[in-house]
């Protein structure tokens, strides 16, 4: 069987609401048994813009948790930010629109087998989905601190039932309008140190998810990291979304963030040679 | 009428449908065999495949425009031993049938490919790509020359000898594209594909540059279908014994149908596929539906029904 998308269905999904959070909207869509099959990291490639639109590709959007208990069957939470044209327009969807859905897609975070401590930083959009994997952690016993970090408070996503499963939060703007002025990675050396952590989980923009690599490799720290590149398919056919990736014989592989990622490890990833012709 | 045969050929290749993936748009065809059986369609026409590895051109590869996308790739991929040791066993387990695309930066390498594909069993027919616009230098573009284009196919005539049937694929991003695909079938083409993507730029407004790595990219999508449909129609109606796989923003059974009547023999899916998995089976759904809606028993009568005239019917 192909290993390739295995969990993956195409699946009409309706929205069972969509709740304006801030500058972010939270979707919640019923998905059935999909959600049992999502973890962590894992995303979703959403048609955008109906049956008449000029947006030919579909939205890639982090899962930032899922749940399989409620009374409704199983859901999917989105936190979508309304800032291109196809999450405008997810955003602009209400209750009951039927989405036309493709998960669960990607690479995972994989969770520890011991109780170590971890350090979850997250970085303005890309925090929702660190929220879901505390959950996870922090059932698997691990110490679970969260940094978050933005250019400004209103970009910064934390939900007040997000804390409950984290052991501190700390929130740095690089404007100062909330939590600590200075950038997400400033105090990741310090807490390494004084909290012995093992494994960094990191979402957000490659330029931080780079800074995170660079200290994890001074301290013999783990790093799963969610990538972000743009792609068109989501499914791996395309080849847009790759990233130059060292292997283990020395060699350098381009691989796509949709198949091989989003999840990668940091350390194997080679930031400076993003974006440059190999 | 109940039924419509749905069949095609192109040289001696027979194919159950006539529907394929676009070379390029389906990787290795395990991606799309998570969402529908590979055996289901028409064929898989594998993404172009060179020599050696390549890793193809920087990020960012791509860029949606109105109705369609211009992607930047480069020819990516494992280079033909590996390709033929992992990539075409496993289609051949599928009881997929199989189209390999090859490309090549000089005559040469076209026929040294060719050389290694002869002895291979499972591939139905070869597509030489001699117009993909993601090259470093434009000059490589054989299918804009037509002395190069002809000289490519008549190389891979001589090695694979007259078996496997040859189609050439060519660019729309040409003065003369009938001269071009006359020269291809003079010199051995038994079909041709047609159109490959359509050289474009975005520039992105707030590095104030090309937003693409490799600067320009191919663009496909819906934005080229009436392009493909001319480019269909103008060279079945000089070549209609040439059987012709028509390609170019094909995203429904009307798209599809619509390039049949202009003269494809069979239709190949790509950026429909990005934008959704299973495309090719509403497509190939839809089409056999049209098909039989309009009367017509079989595929292949179809085929260039809008170079009839009014009265001829």
């Amino acid at each position: 069987m192909s290993q390739i998308n295995k969990s993956a269905r195409q699946i009409l999904a309706p929205i069972l609401s969509n709740k304006r959070v801030g500058q972010y909207h939270q979707i919640i869509v019923s998905v059935g048994d999909i959600a049992a099959h999502c973890k962590p990291g894992n995303f979703v490639a959403i048609s955008v813009g109906g049956d008449s639109s000029r947006m030919v590709l579909r939205r890639a959007f982090a899962i930032s948790r899922v749940s399989t208990s409620s009374t409704v069957g199983g859901t999917m939470e989105l936190i979508v930010a309304p800032h291109g044209q196809g999450s405008k327009w997810l955003c602009a969807q209400g209750e009951g629109v039927t989405l036309d859905i493709v998960a669960p897609l990607g690479t995972a975070f994989g969770i520890p087998t011991e109780s170590v401590p971890v350090l979850l930083v997250g970085g303005g959009y890309g925090s929702a989905p660190l929220f879901g994997l505390a959950e996870i952690l922090n059932a698997r016993g691990c110490r679970v601190d969260m940094i978050l970090g933005a250019s400004t408070g209103s970009k910064i996503y934390a939900p007040m039932e997000g804390k409950r499963s984290v052991n501190s939060m700390r929130i740095y703007t690089e404007d100062g309008s909330m939590g600590t002025a200075g950038r997400v990675t400033d105090p990741i050396p310090e807490i390494i140190k004084d909290l012995n952590v093992a494994v960094i989980y990191s979402c957000g923009p490659m330029p931080m998810l780079a800074a995170i690599t660079k200290i994890t490799n001074e301290h013999e720290v783990v790093h799963q990291c969610a990538v972000e590149e743009s792609m068109a398919c989501g499914i791996g056919i395309c080849m847009t979304c790759v990233l130059p990736v060292s292997n283990d014989d020395g060699t350098v592989s381009m691989l796509r963030s949709c198949i091989d990622g989003p999840v990668m490890d940091g350390s194997k990833v080679l930031w400076q040679q993003v974006g440059t012709q190999l | 009428m109940t039924t419509v045969d749905f069949s095609t050929t192109i040289g001696n290749a027979w194919f159950p449908a006539p529907t394929f993936t676009a070379s390029g748009c389906a990787s290795s065809g395990r991606e799309l065999a998570q969402f529908f059986p590979l055996k289901d369609m028409g064929g898989v026409v594998t993404k172009s495949v060179m020599s050696k590895a390549r890793a193809g051109r920087p990020t960012p590869r791509m860029a949606e425009t109105p109705s369609g996308m211009l992607n930047s790739i480069g020819l990516q991929g494992p280079g033909i031993d590996a390709f033929l040791a992992k990539d075409v066993p496993y289609l051949v387990e599928q009881k997929a049938r199989i189209i390999v695309s090859i490309a090549g930066e000089t005559v040469e390498e076209y026929s040294t490919l060719a050389r290694k594909l002869r002895s291979v069993s499972g591939i139905s027919a070869i597509e030489v790509n001699i117009s993909c616009p993601n090259v470093e230098n434009r000059g490589l573009v054989f299918a804009c020359d037509p002395e190069a284009s002809r000289r490519v196919i008549d190389g891979v005539r001589r090695t694979i000898g007259g078996e496997l049937p040859i189609i050439a694929k060519l660019s729309p991003d040409v003065t003369d594209l009938v001269s071009i695909a006359k020269g291809v079938v003079e010199a051995g083409a038994d079909g041709l594909a047609l159109i490959n993507t359509v050289l474009g730029m975005v520039i992105n407004l707030d590095s104030m540059r090309p937003h693409l790595g490799g600067k320009t990219g191919g663009l496909s999508g819906p934005a080229i279908r009436p392009i493909a449909v001319r480019a269909v129609y103008q060279v079945h109606a000089a070549l209609p014994q040439t059987p012709i796989l028509g390609m170019g923003g094909i995203a429904s059974g009307k798209d599809a149908l619509e390039m049949i009547l202009a003269g494809a023999s069979g239709v190949s899916i790509g950026t429909a596929s990005f934008g959704n998995p299973t495309a090719i089976m509403s497509i190939q759904a839809e089409l056999k539906q049209l098909l039989l809606d309009r009367g017509f028993t079989s595929l292949k009568q179809a085929v260039g029904f809008a170079h009839r005239s009014i009265e001829g019917e």
